[in-house]
């Protein structure tokens, strides 16, 4: 069934506490080459029907009211997975 | 006078709120978020908790909640309206309140009992308070940074509504110490700190007088209860 995929991400002038407490862990690792982390989310919305751009823009909406708080976040991409790169089905 | 507050999958305060609306000396009513009623009460109150497992963002999915279509019909006819803590999570998120909450700078849950600056004592919940009382309440939260832009931090600052700042400590990164602001006509405030657990001698803050004796908390229901009788 077609996957809708919505990604968000921490607005940059938002402090990530996550991202940071990764990026100290990284350079305890060794991995020093790395000055930054910043931690998102990923929604993956399966529907039962075909993926239009009326549904789409449905989705578009959706993030930016519900999926996301755009006081602190971005919607940084809305689109349908390519089935060639889906990934978990092993 | 009728203060109802509302019980939310994962309200954890609900009870304590009630109770510190029954020692202020008005009748607490319990408020379901399922329903779309609000059994005509005169003042609202989103209690603390972890709605939801605070799963998508803290308050995210109980700020639409049935009742909340209600709650900001209410909040817009000027009803008096308190967010504790996951409370003013929610009105943040349902765009009643200004700002946003983000992960505590340091990363941790924290616990406290906490300082606060009145800076705007004309609101509904904090008109028996002058502006510029400190009080102590309890503070507990892991998702209580407040954030804002600078467009919205300078534009809260210059309306008076930012009503509570934090004393000696800030206990999350929260933006310019804010703990606690309204909407611009005052009637909704909300906070992180605790004001509910801050209302019985022997169960509140430790004071410098005594342990246990806090009860600054009170006054927040004893100004709803001053700004509806005042409407009456």
């Amino acid at each position: 069934m077609p996957t809708i995929v919505v990604e968000v991400m921490p607005k940059a002038e938002i402090l990530d506490p996550q991202g940071k407490a990764v990026v100290g862990a990284l350079a305890r690792l060794g991995k020093d080459k790395f000055s930054a982390v910043r931690i998102g989310k990923r929604f993956e919305l399966t529907v039962e029907g075909p993926v239009d751009e009326a549904l789409l823009a449905e989705v578009r909406e959706l993030a930016e009211d519900m999926l996301a708080n755009t006081v602190i976040e971005d919607v940084v991409f809305v689109g349908e997975a390519s089935t060639s790169s889906a990934c978990g089905g092993s | 006078m009728r203060i109802g507050v509302i019980t939310f999958p994962g309200s954890l305060d609900d009870r304590d709120a009630a109770r510190a609306i029954r020692i202020a000396g008005a009748e607490p009513v319990a408020l379901w978020h399922g329903d779309h009623d609000l059994h005509a009460v005169d003042a609202v109150v989103l209690p603390g908790g972890f709605s939801y497992g605070d799963y998508l963002r803290a308050g995210a999915i109980a700020s639409h909640a049935p009742i909340m279509a209600e709650v900001i019909d209410a909040a817009n006819r000027g009803v008096p309206v308190l967010g504790i803590c996951n409370g003013f999570q929610m009105l943040a998120e349902a765009r009643l309140l200004p700002g946003a909450h983000t992960r505590n700078a340091h990363q941790q849950f924290i616990r406290r009992d906490q300082k606060l600056r009145v800076e705007n004592a004309t609101t509904a919940w904090t008109s028996e308070f002058a502006t510029g009382d400190e009080i102590v309440i309890p503070l507990k939260n892991a998702d209580g940074r407040f954030v804002a832009d600078d467009e919205t931090i300078a534009r809260i600052e210059g309306n008076g509504q930012v009503v509570f700042r934090y004393v000696d400590v800030n206990p999350n990164g929260s933006m310019n110490d804010i703990a606690g602001v309204s909407n611009e006509r005052g009637n909704v405030v909300g906070l992180m700190p605790h004001p509910e657990h801050a209302t019985e001698p022997g169960f509140g803050p430790d004071m410098p007088d005594a342990m246990r004796s806090g009860t600054d908390g009170l006054r927040f229901f004893t100004s709803a209860m001053a700004a509806l009788a005042a409407r009456a």
